[in-house]
Order: structure tokens, then C-alpha cells, then sequence
């Protein structure tokens, strides 16, 4: 992990803008899918493509790569974009997102692309896989690679999350780093409304995880974050990431009815007027 | 006769013959699975003594990894590991595993195409007197409607643990179905196991069998005591011993049906989805006979000993006879 300059800041600022507005050219041609916390974790994404990550698009099963676990399979269209803005395949490509015979399937599966770790949609299941991983490596003492889990804040009402943090936390799983996306919202309305899940942090800190909390929108505070996160040992870690669901879209930034939907055409277009301001 | 080509233990008519848990053989086979390969590591949700895995675990600490009581962690984290390279074996009552986590198996483990082997012990109503809560009787149900998944039930210690060698070789996830109750010996180190081949352990001395038997797990013995008796009575039959249940042997259960022109299937097990199914719809297809289904009949278990429980259940060596005796009749 390199130093992270303002003039790379600015750069990284640019690609994730590119990635939103691909975001919502996907989901406009698609038709279907989930745009608020894809557009939500769109920093969060470029900075672990572009700046973080050990790996190598070119080269996709290389045997050192860091591991990317995404648990909530649904914000997949922020996955794809990122992974296609960093060369995996094509930015084409992205407009094949949920049709027939597409490698971009509507969450994502491993035997369609073969360059995500896990096929992951229902929810609770991505950082048990990631304990593993992370398990199997310290079985192997092959420490240096990371495992890096992205998951969402609605996965924490499913029971198997929390086995799978007590589990890291009796292991001692420092090669282990979950990303929360705090976006505050599910699919049926905010969070705290469903089934609250504050003091969260608490509730992290008490399974015996090192918690970090961080705006998912600066760039230096989560490079930061994660800098800590390495330098962490005897505990794993949480990055407690505050994220806009939406973000990027004024009209649409908060609001949890876009969870699960797509921008019409006109909405697309609108948005992306709006993105491209950012210029 | 016993198959005389597939060295069956002599000795299974004998009163005295021996007998040993069916997860007993499992448990000796991962050690040994865990000897030829250094990345096999076993995982358990609380019941190593029970699973056999703590011979394992006793064998292999630094390989063993202890779950808690947390059977939806035991397979996802199993299907993580695997991403890594290793040979996960997990292990816990089949109630349990594969009951509460089927959809972590379906989308982690199947769906995910990773190397996991799920082993289910106390499957089946002879679990006793835990009783019903504890007695799975949808696991081979809820294994074989999954794509990418092997489903294998042995028929006693032996076989499961040249299975659990077998299955840590394969490349894809797959079921081990496991019996708690001390179950005799029907085969030996002798006895040749292979992943889809199903076999003939019973048939006549001499000309065609009338009714063709088709049996998994540790009811198979049952089914030869009875083919034995019916000789006995002038009814010739075949008894097939169905373990691999997925990937299902077609060939040689068509060519039983062909034989016998009439089937009966007999399970530890709900009819409805079970290995009985299996074999209903390779007939179906392809060769339709008459068929009696032997295994639960649309209820739960209760507690009781084997013994009652299967009797009560009509699952006994007389309700196989009734069963041999009804298909009979139906025969065209």
C-alpha cells in the first residue's frame, strides 16, 4: 500500500464518478437491479481497486492476490464497474448486466466470472466464506494476503453473521478486514426502523474485533482506516465505513426506496447530467 | 447367495455378527484421508465425539477447527477454506447439518462450487430415544435436489470409511449420510466401493430373481436377512445395495427392473424425495415396474429403541418380506 497523495486523491475522486455514471447506464439498461447502495459504496470500491488491493487484473487467479469477499451480492453493479475500470473486461461489457448468457449475472456467480471469489447474493454468508479464507491462511502462515470482506449493515439481522464474528474473534483473525457499508437503510425502510442495530460498533468491539469507524466518502480517512487495519494484530478488524446510500444523486441520496430499484431512462439521464457537474 | 464376486462378510447371517456405528467408520476414514492429504481439515459443530471427528481432531489439532454450536458457520466457513485449497470435511447431526443451513449449502458450497464434504450423522429413526426433533428423515431430499452435489448413504462402518477416502479424492461438494446405532458388518476391507456404482450383494443361487431389492444405508442389512428367509420361502430375489445415491447407477437399476420386473426400495427415510424416489424416477423413464416404497410414510419420529422404532415404522425384515410379497401381486 503506497502513499496516498492529494493529486491521487483528485484521481480517485474522477474514477469513482466515472464508476457511478456507468452504475446507472447499467442499471438503466438492465432494467432491474439495486442502485442505492451500489452508488453508496462507489469510494469505497475505487479506493481499494485503485489503491489498496494486491492484485493483478491481468493475471486474475494469481495465487498472492488479496481476497475480496462481497457478501451483499446485490450492490454487484458497483463490483463490476470498479473491476471493469480497472481492467478486467471491458466497460462494454457492463451494459450486458442481468442479460441472458451474460457473465455479469443480476448477483454475481463465479461460474459465469470467474474472477470474484464467491458467487453471494442471499445475505449473511459472505463473512463466514472470509473467516475462512482468513483461517485457512493462518493455517498455511501465508499472512502478508488479506482477506477483505465488503458487507452490508441490513446482513447483520442474519444469525450466521454473528456466528461468523464470534468465530474471528476466537481465532484471532488479523489477516481479516470486513468493510461495512453503513448506508442506514434495507430494503424495507431505514435500519434503525427494521431492526436497530445500534450501539453497532459496541456490539463489534464486544466480539472482540478492533472497530474502526470511517466517512466512506474521504478517501484519506478510509486509506487510514485501513493503514491501522494493518497495523492491527491479535484482533480482526472492522471498518465501520458512514456511507450516503445513493450517493452522488442529490434527489435520491438517503432515501431507502432506492434500494432495490433501477433509474428509469429520464432518471438515468438526470443523474447523470448531475454527474457529470463533478467534472 | 451373498455375491460371491464382492467378498462379503461370511459371517453377517451369524447371530453374533459384529457390529460397529456406521460413523464410527467415517471418523477412522478422515484420519486416514487426513494422512494421504495434508489439506483436509475437519471442522465440527459441538459434537466431535458423536461424529467420530474427534479422532481426527485428536490426530490433527493444528487441522481441526471447532465451530460451536453454529451448523449455518460450520459450512460457510468450510466453503471459504475451500477457496483456499483445502478439503473441508464438516460435521454434525444431519437434523442440523444439512437441516438448518440447506441454503448455505445450496448458494456457498453447490451453487459456489467449492470442495466441501458434509458429513450428517443420526440421520434416520433409529436414533431412538432422542427422539423425532433429532431423527432426520429429509436429508437425502433436501441433498439430492441440489445440482453439483454428490449424495452417498453407506451401508456400515467399512463402507463409510472407504467412502470418506473416496469423497476426499473427488472433485466436487458432496453428502455423507450417517447412522448413530451400532449397525452389522456387511462388508469387508475386501469389498470394492466406488462413487455411482451401485451393486448386487444378494442374489440366487441359480436362474433370474422374481423382485429386485433395492436398499441404502444401514437398513440393507435387514433387507438381506429378509432375501434370505424369502429364498427360503421359494421367492427369488436381488438385493442391490443403492449407496451412492447421486450420482444414481441407471445402468444397473435398469437392468435390475429388467430383471426382476418388479422393485421394492427401502430407506431410514421420508418416501417422498428419498433415494426410493431416485430409483421411482430412473424406472419411470426408462423401464416402469411395479415399485413398494419401505421408509416413513409422511410422519415425524418419536422415541422409542431401534428396534420398536423400525418395526413401528414398517421398516423390520417382515414388513420387507410383506412389501416382496405385495410387488408380487402387482407384477404384469
Amino acid at each position: 500500500m503506497a502513499f496516498l497523495s492529494d493529486k491521487k486523491i483528485e484521481e480517485l475522486k474522477k474514477t469513482a464518478n466515472d464508476i457511478r455514471k456507468d452504475i446507472i447506464r447499467m442499471l438503466v439498461e438492465a432494467g432491474s437491479g439495486h442502485t442505492a447502495g451500489a452508488l453508496g459504496m462507489a469510494d469505497v470500491f475505487t479506493l481499494f481497486y485503485f489503491h489498496i488491493l494486491k492484485h493483478d487484473p491481468k493475471n486474475p487467479t494469481w495465487e498472492e492476490r488479496d481476497r475480496v469477499v462481497l457478501s451483499n451480492g446485490h450492490i454487484c453493479p458497483v463490483l463490476y464497474a470498479t473491476m471493469a475500470h480497472s481492467g478486467y473486461f471491458s466497460i462494454e461489457e457492463l451494459k450486458t448486466l442481468r442479460k441472458f448468457g451474460a457473465r455479469l449475472q443480476g448477483h454475481p456467480h463465479r461460474e459465469y466470472l470467474p474472477y470474484v471469489e464467491t458467487s453471494s447474493g442471499p445475505l449473511g454468508a459472505g463473512l463466514s466464506q472470509a473467516v475462512g479464507m482468513a483461517l485457512a491462511d493462518k493455517m498455511d502462515l501465508k499472512e502478508d494476503r488479506k482477506i477483505y470482506c465488503f458487507m452490508s449493515d441490513g446482513e447483520h439481522d442474519e444469525g450466521n453473521t454473528w456466528e461468523a464474528i464470534m468465530l474471528a474473534g476466537k481465532n484471532k483473525l488479523n489477516n481479516l478486514i470486513a468493510i461495512v457499508d453503513r448506508n442506514n437503510i434495507q430494503i424495507d425502510g431505514n435500519t434503525e426502523n427494521i431492526m436497530p442495530l445500534e450501539p453497532l460498533a459496541d456490539k463489534w468491539k464486544s466480539f472482540n474485533w478492533h472497530v474502526i469507524e470511517a466517512n466512506g466518502h474521504d478517501f484519506k480517512a478510509l486509506n487510514e482506516a485501513v493503514e491501522e487495519a494493518h497495523r492491527t494484530y491479535e484482533k480482526p478488524i472492522v471498518i465501520i465505513a458512514h456511507t450516503i446510500p445513493s450517493k452522488g444523486v442529490k434527489e435520491w441520496e438517503g432515501d431507502y426506496k432506492w434500494h432495490g430499484i433501477p433509474p428509469t431512462r429520464e432518471q438515468g439521464e438526470m443523474a447523470l447530467k448531475e454527474l457529470d457537474l463533478n467534472r | 447367495m451373498l455375491n460371491p464376486n464382492l467378498k462379503l462378510n461370511p459371517k453377517v447371517f451369524n447371530q453374533d455378527v459384529e457390529q460397529v456405528p456406521i460413523r464410527k467408520g467415517f471418523g477412522q476414514g478422515l484420519v486416514i484421508a487426513g494422512e494421504q492429504n495434508k489439506n483436509v481439515v475437519a471442522l465440527c459443530a459441538d459434537l466431535i465425539e458423536s461424529t467420530q471427528m474427534n479422532l481426527f481432531a485428536e490426530k490433527f489439532p493444528e487441522r481441526f477447527i471447532e465451530m460451536g454450536v453454529a451448523e449455518q458457520n460450520l459450512v460457510t466457513v468450510a466453503s471459504g477454506m475451500s477457496a483456499m485449497g483445502k478439503i473441508p470435511f464438516c460435521a454434525s447431526y444431519a437434523v442440523f447439518s444439512p437441516g438448518r443451513n440447506w441454503e448455505q449449502i445450496r448458494t456457498t458450497i453447490a451453487y459456489n462450487d467449492r470442495k466441501v464434504v458434509i458429513a450428517g450423522s443420526h440421520a434416520g429413526i433409529s436414533v431412538g430415544p432422542d427422539g423425532g426433533s433429532h431423527q432426520a428423515l429429509e436429508d437425502i431430499a433436501l441433498m439430492r435436489v441440489l445440482p453439483n452435489i454428490d449424495v452417498i448413504s453407506p451401508c456400515d462402518a467399512i463402507q463409510a470409511k472407504k467412502a470418506t477416502i473416496a469423497l476426499a479424492k473427488t472433485k466436487k461438494p458432496a453428502y455423507i449420510r450417517l447412522a448413530r446405532e451400532k449397525t452389522p458388518i456387511i462388508t469387508t476391507e475386501e469389498t470394492p466401493f466406488e462413487i455411482g456404482k451401485a451393486q448386487i450383494y444378494w442374489m440366487p443361487d441359480v436362474g433370474l430373481a422374481q423382485v429386485g431389492i433395492v436398499a441404502t444405508g444401514a437398513l440393507l442389512y435387514r433387507a438381506i436377512i429378509a432375501a434370505k428367509e424369502l429364498e427360503a420361502e421359494g421367492i427369488k430375489t436381488k438385493v442391490m445395495n443403492l449407496s451412492s445415491i447421486k450420482p444414481t447407477d441407471n445402468e444397473e437399476i435398469i437392468k435390475l427392473a429388467k430383471e426382476t420386473k418388479a422393485i421394492i426400495t427401502i430407506e431410514e427415510h421420508q418416501i417422498a424425495g428419498g433415494m426410493g424416489s431416485a430409483v421411482a424416477e430412473v424406472l419411470a423413464k426408462n423401464y416402469p415396474v411395479p415399485i413398494e416404497f419401505i421408509g416413513i410414510h409422511d410422519k415425524f419420529g418419536q422415541s422409542g429403541t431401534p428396534n420398536e422404532l423400525i418395526k413401528h415404522y414398517g421398516m423390520d425384515k417382515d414388513s420387507i418380506k410383506e412389501a416382496v410379497k405385495k410387488v408380487l401381486k402387482r407384477k404384469v
